[in-house]
This record gives C-alpha cells, structure tokens and sequence, in this order.
C-alpha cells in the first residue's frame, strides 16, 4: 500500500524540530522510519506532519562517560552493534542487537526510536528495562528525564508526548562481572519475538549480588520480574536455584492472549528459556 | 519542503526531480528513472526485494521517503554490473541455478554484497542471518546460500587488481 498524503519538514536544528512538533498537534517525529514508514504505508498511521530529525547535527553520537553510555537520537542500530567500547560496557544491548531486524533495517533504524517507539515485540526497551536506563526527553518548553522503568505504559504507549523528542538514552555501564542473559523465540532470526528475556545478572563473591530480568514480546510492555529477583537476591547460584527461578519466570509473566501460541505454551517456552539463559549467564561468572 | 525540487546522486549522476511527500523511493526510482532493478514486494520492510545502497549502505527503498534523499547518493543493481563483488555473486546465482522467478534476487545481491565486503568468510551460519531479511517465496534458499557461499570462496581465490 502507498502512505497517505502528510507535510513534511526537514528539520535542520532541535529547536525547529521542536516548534514543529509544538505548532502542529497531529505531528509526528521520523528518524530511522523503520517502523513509522511502514506503518505509513500500511496507513496505521495518517498524521498531518512529518517532522524528519535525520539532518540534526550532533545526534549521531555514543559517548561514554561518568559510567554512562549516552546515545543519541541519530545513533542507528549498526553503528551502536559495531561500537566495540559501547557494547562492552552494554553485554546485554550487544548481545541483543544482532536479534534486533535485519542488516538493511539496523543500517537505519535508531536505537532511541525503537525506544521511542515501544513495540512490544522490541529488544531495545527490554533492554532499557532491564538496565535501568534514562530517556531524556525534549520539547519547546525544555527537557525532562524518565526513567525507563516508568516510561512504558502499554502496547505502544509511552510517557511521550507528541511534541517531545527523544533526544538521548543513558544506559549505566554494566559493573565489573556483570553477565548478560538474552533469549527470544522468533519464527527467524530477526523477526519478530513473540517473547523473549533480557536481563543483567550479577554474581560478586559466590551470591547473587544485583538480578534484573526482563520479559517481553508476550507483554503489551516489556515486565520487570521483581519477584523472581527477590528470590535470586543474595542466594548462590546452581542447577537447582536456576530451576526455581525459571519457574518463578514461567509464574510471574503475563502473556496476552495469541492466536500463535496459548499462555500454557507461552509460561513453558520462558522456563525453558530462563533455564537456558540463566544457565549460560551464571556458569561464566565467578561462582 | 512540499512544493520544492530534490536534487540527489544517482548511480553517479546528479539528478532533479519535484518533491512529493507521499512515495517513498522504490516507487521513485522505478516510476521517475525507469530503474526497474529495485523491485517491490511488501512495501512494508519485511521482504527485501527493493533493497537500494544510500550513502554507502544497504537500505529498504520502501521505508525511505522519495523526499528524505534530498542530497543522498543512491546506487541501484543497475549500476553495480561492474562491481567485482555483483559480479563474482551474479556468476555463482546462475551457476547454482539460485533463483526460480527471480523477484528476490537484486534484493539478495544487494545484501550479499554487504555481507561479503565486510566478511570475506562467511559460514553458512552467517549467510543465513545476513539474509534473514531477503524473502525468497520460491523458497530456494538453499541455492542462494550455496551460491553467495560460492562466490565468498571465487573472490578469495581471485586476488582484487
């Protein structure tokens, strides 16, 4: 199918961006497009604006700093994959990205607009999740950081406005040792998960020091598994800790209802999962 | 804006033409320029049969607006005929029978491409994952594997100029 008609802006500054996106109420914001290109086409999408951010100078950059990796608007999804230092200091978003689409599409999507975006189906928000990042958000009347813990709401829904920007995402460094646990079922690699966990685990001294795991694909937004964490916490890891917590996953997930797979199915296929994961993630550290 | 030309460098040649919003560039490239190479399946990013090289790197002609490549260099199977790399892979798709319609195939190329300019010795692994977004509904994967595995082993042998 063909988009609809729309106005289009080429943003050549933040601030013009901005205006635009505060002049016009049915505005909306392209970066990679990945998504939004084709839900134009597919006329999911019908905004007046096209605010295109592409030709922003100083969005395109990873830094590293302050135990922050901080990435901006621009950064596609290739770039952050082939940053030796940021996926160092992010095991977890490195071992992720491969999972993210498809070469074409990760040579321009944006890591902040699949977080923007919030697909349930995503890896990059589980990510965020898992690790505690911050999205900093921009609009004409100045800038407001969320974390990612409060930013998603639901299918698609976030703590966006319309007339804001996703200017940056800061993930924390991952601490010394700290291993990164992520699996996803997809009919193919880089298609869609229909769930997946993604986590960061940290074994210091023999216990299990800091546990955050996250499922997503079966959620309308990416599930922080407090319960299991609570019992992972300051326990040693073995065979038979790690089966409780894959049990304790199948128990706290909430999947929607799919016409690809039932719930039972689904709580199955995250034990078998977790077991993997959290196996493959504690075996490596120092225990 | 809406109502401007766009000027942008195709396969090597600068080129004009008015700025619609709506189009993306498969539909601009085939419509506009004749450059019927660039083929469109899904038109919503999953197939990769319009796959186009902007600015040095393989993208869907579908999920890019016809306006965003205002001062971008496209490059189309066209113009790759004499690329050593499109030629090695064009060589090993005809000599593993590695197409049956071939509506896939500039899209495979394309990404075949970049695979083996940035891995000379892809496994058979690898071949798949990088064409994990390149739909062939003949369902003849196993030959386009073959075939780009093929031509990764023909370029190693034959030393670049």
């Amino acid at each position: 199918m063909k988009s609809p008609e729309f106005a289009y802006v080429r943003a050549e500054s933040l601030d013009q961006a901005l205006r635009a996106l505060a002049d016009v109420e049915d505005a909306i914001v392209l970066a990679g497009g990945q998504s939004l290109v084709a839900a134009l086409n597919l006329r999911l999408q019908m905004p007046e604006l096209v605010v295109d951010i592409n030709h922003i100078p100083g969005l395109d950059l990873i830094e590293i700093e302050g135990g922050e990796v901080r990435i901006g608007a621009l950064v596609r999804h290739a770039q952050l994959m082939s940053s030796a230092p940021a996926t160092k200091a992010l095991p977890l978003v490195g071992k992720a990205l491969p999972h993210v689409a498809h070469p074409a599409i990760r040579n321009r999507g944006t890591t902040c607009g699949s977080l923007a975006y919030g697909d349930p189906a995503a890896e990059m928000p589980a990510c965020a999740v898992a690790l505690g990042a911050t999205l900093v958000l921009a609009s004409a009347d100045g800038t407001r950081e969320v974390p990612a813990r409060e930013f998603y709401a639901g299918l698609y829904e976030t703590r966006r406005a319309s007339h804001e920007i996703l200017v940056e995402a800061r993930f924390p460094v991952a601490p010394e040792g700290a291993s990164a646990v992520f699996e996803e079922v997809a009919l193919r690699r880089g298609d869609f998960a229909t769930l997946g966990l993604a986590g960061q685990v940290h074994v210091d001294r023999g216990v299990v020091a800091a546990f955050d795991l996250v499922a997503f694909g079966s959620e309308p937004a990416p599930l922080l598994l407090d319960k299991v964490a609570d019992i992972a916490l300051g326990r040693t890891p073995d065979a038979g800790l790690i089966a409780d917590l894959a049990q304790a996953v199948a128990g706290e997930v909430q999947p929607m209802d799919s016409p690809l797979a039932t719930v039972a199915m689904r709580r199955r296929q995250y034990r078998a999962l977790a077991e993997r994961g959290l196996h493959a993630s504690m075996e490596f550290a120092d225990v | 804006m809406s109502d401007d030309t766009i000027r942008f460098t195709l396969n090597g040649r600068d080129v004009m033409v008015p700025a619609t919003t709506r189009g993306h560039l498969g539909d601009l490239l085939r419509h506009e320029f004749g450059e019927t190479g660039t083929h469109i399946g899904c038109e919503h990013g999953v197939c990769g049969a319009c796959n186009v090289v902007m600015n040095g790197v393989v993208v869907r002609s579908c999920l890019t607006l016809a306006v965003q490549v205002a001062g971008a260099e496209i490059e189309t199977i066209e113009h790759l005929g004499n690329d050593r790399d499109v030629a090695a892979l064009q060589d090993a798709f005809v000599a593993r029978n590695a197409f049956q319609c071939g509506y896939c195939t500039p899209g495979m190329i394309m990404t075949a491409r970049e695979l083996l300019n940035g891995n000379t010795t892809p496994c058979r692994e690898e071949i798949r994952d990088a064409i994990s977004g390149n739909l062939c509904r003949c369902t003849g994967y196993q030959a386009i594997v073959e075939a780009i595995s093929d031509a990764a082993e023909s370029l190693r042998e034959t030393p670049s100029e």
